[in-house]
């Protein structure tokens, strides 16, 4: 039987529930913020926690999983290798992997949660710009440290992140200069609706005012959205003749872009020179190489890039995830960001995330693409090719720019322009000032 | 007029797409007044089976006949994701007739599960939830008859459904181990899903260009609406289903069996939505999202027909095709270049793909203002209507 | 000691005694990512309290709650964007777009009591003129169901297209700004944050318990049950409808712009139209109609969804779409519905220890009939 006042409150209309309620739940949340001991490893002298942000689900899960797969095999080398070598000591890295859930202020919440409750000592994360830009505020405010492996639209420098994906001037310029070079002087952009098609888009266009190349026509399909048939008639009534298509899109829209494409007759046979910064190995496998055949992309890793160091990845890869898998360039960077990462920590003989910081620049790795270098505005060089679609769905190394610098603040767009990022220098504006 | 024609044929393009998508929702939504948020995820069955049978005619005996896939993936899709709609109905929707707010929610989280389930199936997978259905499913069987006429059945009956779904989940893990069952059918990626060749090309007809897959959906379409409306207008079924439509219980009085009726509306709705998940393969991606870039345009097209005719369903429709290709790609400033400055500016501000999904959404908001229950509301003398 | 249990006032000060000593006591216990976890899922719980106002007492399903929740959550982004500014200075991601000089319907945001008082009054005000249109025009059911949905849709894709003057899909962020000279991601401001959500959390509550508890809340209760009914005996139930559809939007705006400020973002991501379903699932699970249901719904069904993401985030679309399915088929009334209709004792019975009923002479002794029948016979006199 129930104490008489504790039925009575409960059977009437009365915020004790509520008390109820929370008390419960104040419970659990402490037993799990309690729980989560970690025992030491075998042949280790300890271990340093790591932690693993990419989408496992929703949209951008089929983009991030390869990504999150690419980081957990370079750590598994790693470890099997000895380790972190810090004072002597062996560390083993042992990945903490979250689920942003193609949601970006889940990534920020997620990347919260790995700082303060998992103590990580970097976290290696993030695929869209968006995730990103959701994630940085967190970072900066607790000053701590994310690895950004993607491709992206530049126009940032922060001390708290390391990009170690081509910025526009190790990418988009490059390709389009080719293009004005090569392929003809009309061009027509289309791009998912967001950030980085948005703002490689306006670089894009700044880029051809200088050299000498005319915008025809641009649009942006929101994401998700397959309905590309008034796109395709902007592009027939902007280039009737064949011309150059920079396309920006991202994930599901590429599929129904080609396919339509192809339909319409807008196809490199016709004098269509289309060239992609979002479409590598994997994506061409999903759309079906088929559509892509003779289309262009520009990579700082190709999974045919013939050299030792990239089929020792390319195999490795395909060994622990299946032979149908395929390599691609954010895999190559981010299996490369975990190995700068450790090199950084060895250098610096610590994983504190600020010696690590000051040590990584300057790092070189023999990454999968070459030899890669980190520079002191946080990015690294890359290698800049230009591959065109095979029917076996591989690309045809046509173009090798050679190794470029990375550029944080772009040079072509006048807001930009002068400005530059190094974090070797001791001044407040360190992320951007001007020369 | 070359422009008015490729307006015209683009704007069918879009939507013949729109109208198959919808068609099935409409026939449900107008007998039943249930809004199914899982039409969507039956499209992605409907995809993910022509997926299949793409793959049976690639290699083997069958590979001469390849072109002619898309033929057979049709009735295929339509019984397959019939089939899971037929399911939906008898286990789901059965329980909330009269609920309609609460089917709607209902729909949604087999909507969640079906995104997943394309996703996470493997064989380990497959195998632990047959088991799991079948190993509850038969419990009674296996029991003392008098377990089940106490008076914790009810807690048995619940009970068994959990134990029954550990041993699945115990099963599909122990299973998994096994690398060759282990590997998912589909995979969270996008899966390709390649055109014959001569669904991949177009025409040029009176200088409109014409991609040939568009052609087949728009007469898929066309086909599919006639089929419809016999069935509904010509065939005894379709009159029982017509009756229901207008009036449940004086129906149920007559003697039509109106469960019966509901099941198979619903069985033909979700088939409708499979032909369509075939249709938008030759389009775009297929993947486990497929189902949600269509759901949202549909329902705009089931709101702004109305209930009571197909008509609407094709109207509202084809209208919200034109009305998209035309914002969308800015053809109105094409046709009349002299526009005022301010009013060119707006058609600008709007001539985005993005931006013409906006308005063109607002212009149906505010339509509904006029005609709350849409173009071809239902007639009647209930206070209700 | 009964005696002091039972009395009257103190029973009913207990709880919030209970609730006060919490506010003080969790801050201190957690660690600051779980107090922000759950100072974030207690805004959403505002959020729920409007759409069981609407949903559970009115009988409207709105799909579009997302729209007030963002309103409300990028009133306040853009006040803290200015206000970290120097003088002269724009928000950093004008410059990528090329814009010069700040749009004019950011100006007033500068203004923090402009603000304060925008991040709900526009909510209500966007709320209010939609609900009318709407209402007026009897439109009702799934028609109002899918009619939200398109205005959450109109939303999402102009937030998310328009970069030059709301930045796009990346949203502002509030991490780096500054309130009164702190930090608004730190520590400290993140543990006033909380203080500040449970505070609004209750007085919401209590809002909404003074608007279901009288005539107001039987009027809508009227509208749930039998609208044309409602309306033949004379009433009007186009004004109750728009007022408590603008009511829940202002809900929506406070809830969005405590979740902004404790998440560090405001994204288009929050018009998205998964998300304005769940705000409903939270109110379904917890038990709509119920107040209290409302707010437990919306912190366990986050926090669970926290949890097994952690764990398992390939199965909680699973688990969330099975637990659509199983209040909306088992459970229509929520837990809390479940809980206050006997289900307990319910499962008791089944197990062989039936509850033992009351009996009208126990009942007659319950120091609580006793003190309200001397009341009514006070009032009598």
């Amino acid at each position: 039987m129930k104490p008489s006042f504790l039925r009575g409150a409960l059977s009437q209309r009365s915020p004790l529930r509520l008390v109820a309620g929370t008390t419960v739940l104040t419970l659990s949340f402490s037993l799990v913020a309690c729980g989560g001991g970690e025992k030491a490893a075998g042949d280790f002298d300890g271990e340093v926690k790591v932690g693993i942000l990419h989408s496992r689900s929703g949209t951008m899960a089929i983009s991030e999983n390869t990504v999150a797969e690419a980081e957990l095999m370079a750590i598994e080398e790693i470890n099997n290798a000895g380790g972190v070598k810090i004072d002597g000591k062996k560390l083993k890295i042992v990945p903490i992997e979250e689920d942003g859930a193609s949601d970006w202020p889940t990534f920020a919440e997620k990347a919260k949660k790995l700082i303060d409750q998992d103590q990580v000592a970097v976290v290696f994360g993030g695929w869209t710009s968006a995730s990103r830009k959701a994630m940085l505020p967190v970072f900066e405010a607790k000053d701590h440290f994310l690895y950004y492996p993607i491709q992206y639209e530049g126009q940032e420098c922060s001390r708290n992140i390391f990009y170690t994906g081509a910025t526009p001037n190790q990418q988009a310029e490059p390709a389009v200069s080719w293009l004005l070079k090569n392929k003809g002087k009309d061009f027509f952009l289309v791009g998912s609706d967001y950030v980085y098609p948005r703002t490689a888009n306006t670089i894009i266009k700044e880029q051809l005012k200088v050299e000498g190349g005319n915008l025809v026509g641009e649009d942006y399909l929101p994401l998700g959205n397959t309905e590309v048939a008034p796109i395709i008639a902007k592009i027939k009534q902007a280039l009737p003749n064949g011309g150059v298509i920079v396309n920006t899109l991202n994930g599901d829209s590429n599929v129904a872009f080609f396919k339509q494409l192809k339909a319409a007759g807008i196809t490199p046979a016709n004098g269509y020179a289309i060239m992609s910064f979002s479409i590598a190995e994997e994506e061409v496998a999903a759309i079906g190489p088929e559509y892509l055949e003779g289309t262009y992309a520009a990579w700082n890793f190709f999974q045919s890039l013939d050299t030792p160091a990239s089929k020792k990845f390319t195999e490795a890869f395909k060994a622990k995830y299946g032979d149908s898998r395929v390599t691609n360039d954010p895999a190559e960077s981010a299996y490369n960001m975990v190995y700068l990462w450790a090199k950084g920590a060895e250098k610096a003989n610590s994983v504190d995330d600020n010696k690590v910081r000051a040590a990584l620049i300057g790092v070189t790795f023999d990454a999968p693409q070459g030899p890669i270098e980190v520079q002191p505005n946080h990015h690294t060089t890359e290698l800049v090719m230009i591959g065109e679609v095979q029917k076996d769905g591989m690309f045809k190394i046509i173009e090798n720019s050679g190794i470029v610098k990375p550029l944080a603040w772009n040079q072509f767009v006048p807001e930009t322009k002068g400005y530059t990022c190094d974090w070797t220098q001791d001044r407040p504006d360190a992320g951007k000032f001007k020369l | 007029m070359t422009a008015l024609l490729d307006t015209l044929f683009n704007g069918l393009a879009i939507g013949s797409v729109l109208m198959l998508a919808a068609l099935g929702l409409a026939v449900v939504f107008g007998l039943m007044g249930v809004i199914n948020m899982a039409h969507g995820e039956l499209m992605m069955l409907g995809a993910y089976t022509t997926f299949v049978v793409q793959n049976l005619f690639k290699t083997g005996p069958l590979q001469g006949l390849f072109p002619a896939y898309i033929l057979l993936a049709i009735p295929a899709a339509f019984l397959v994701s019939g089939l899971a709609g037929l399911l939906l109905e008898k286990t789901v929707i059965r329980r909330l007739y009269g609920r309609p707010l609460e089917t709607l929610l209902a729909t949604w989280g087999v909507s969640l599960i079906l995104q997943q389930f394309v996703r996470s199936v493997s064989t380990a997978f497959a195998l632990g939830l047959v088991a799991a259905v079948v190993l509850a499913l038969l419990a009674p069987r296996f029991t003392p008859q008098a377990w089940w006429q106490q008076r914790w059945t009810p807690l048995l009956s619940f009970g068994r459904w959990l134990a029954a779904a550990a041993v699945g989940i115990a099963l599909a893990s122990g299973l998994g181990n096994v690398r060759a069952l282990d590997q998912p059918w589909f995979s969270a990626r996008n899966i390709d899903v390649t055109a014959p060749q001569w669904l991949r090309g177009s025409i040029d007809l009176a200088g409109v260009n014409m991609p040939t897959g568009r052609l087949f959906i728009i007469a898929l379409t066309a086909l599919a609406l006639v089929a419809v409306n016999w069935f509904l207008q010509k065939s005894a079924w379709g009159i029982r289903i017509r009756a229901v439509t207008q009036n449940r219980p004086m129906s149920s009085c007559l003697g039509i069996p109106t469960e019966t009726v509901d099941a198979l509306t619903f069985l033909v709705g979700s088939g409708l939505a499979g032909v369509a998940g075939v249709a938008v393969t030759l389009l775009g991606s297929v993947g486990p999202n497929l189902g949600g870039n269509y759901i949202v345009d549909c329902f705009m097209v089931v709101v702004l027909g109305g209930v009571g005719k197909l008509l609407g369903t094709v109207v509202a429709a084809l209208g919200i095709g034109i009305l998209s290709y035309v914002i969308g790609s800015g053809s109105l400033l094409l046709v009349w270049p002299a526009m005022p400055v301010g009013l060119n500016e707006l058609v600008t501000f709007f001539a985005t793909t993005s931006m013409a999904k906006v308005l063109v959404f607002a212009l149906i908001v505010v339509f509904l203002q006029f005609r709350p229950a849409g173009l071809f509301p239902q007639k009647g003398r209930m206070v209700e209507a | 000691m009964a005696d002091l249990f039972s009395s009257r006032t103190l029973r009913r000060a207990l709880p919030w005694v209970v609730i006060v000593l919490l506010a003080l006591l969790l801050p201190a216990v957690l660690p600051p990512f779980r107090l922000n976890l759950l100072g974030r899922f207690l805004s959403l719980g505002i959020v729920a309290l409007g759409v069981d106002l609407i949903w559970g007492f009115t009988g409207m399903l709105s799909l579009g709650q997302g729209i007030f929740f963002s309103l409300g959550g990028y009133a306040l982004g853009m006040y803290l964007s200015l206000n970290s500014l120097e003088p002269g200075q724009l928000p950093e991601f004008f410059s990528l777009y090329g814009v010069q000089s700040l749009p004019a319907f950011w100006r007033p945001f500068g203004s923090p009591l402009f603000t304060l008082f925008a991040l709900w009054v526009i909510p209500a005000l966007v709320a209010g003129v939609l609900g009318y249109l709407v209402f007026r025009n009897r439109i009702k059911g799934v028609y109002f169901s899918i009619l939200t949905q398109a205005a959450l849709l109109v939303f999402f894709n102009f937030f998310n297209g328009q970069q030059k003057l709301i930045n796009g899909t990346n949203g502002l962020k509030t991490d780096t700004a500054r309130i009164f000279g702190e930090l608004v991601g730190s520590d400290g401001m993140q543990r006033n944050l909380f203080l500040l959500t449970v505070v609004l959390a209750v007085g919401a509550f209590l809002l909404c318990r003074w608007l279901t508890s009288g005539r107001f809340g039987d009027a809508l209760i009227a509208i749930r049950d039998d609208e044309p009914r409602m309306r033949f005996t004379g009433y009007n139930p186009t004004a109750y409808k728009t007022l408590v559809f603008a009511v829940a939007g202002a809900l929506a705006g406070v809830s969005g712009a405590l979740y902004t400020v404790q998440s560090g973002i405001v994204s288009p991501q929050f018009m998205a139209v998964p998300f304005s379903i769940e705000m409903v699932i939270w109110v379904a699970v917890g038990g709509r109609g119920t107040l209290i249901g409302a707010v437990l719904g919306a912190v366990l069904i986050n926090y669970a969804k926290s949890l097994v993401s952690e764990a398992l985030p390939e199965t909680w679309l699973f688990i969330q779409g099975g637990l659509f399915l199983l209040v909306v088929t088992a459970l229509p009334d929520g837990l809390v519905g479940w809980w206050r209709s006997g289900g307990p004792g319910r499962i008791q019975a089944m197990v062989g220890w039936p509850p033992v009923a009351a009996t009208y002479p126990e009942l007659d002794l319950d120091p609580a009939v006793q003190a309200e029948k001397a009341e009514l016979e006070g009032g009598a006199r």
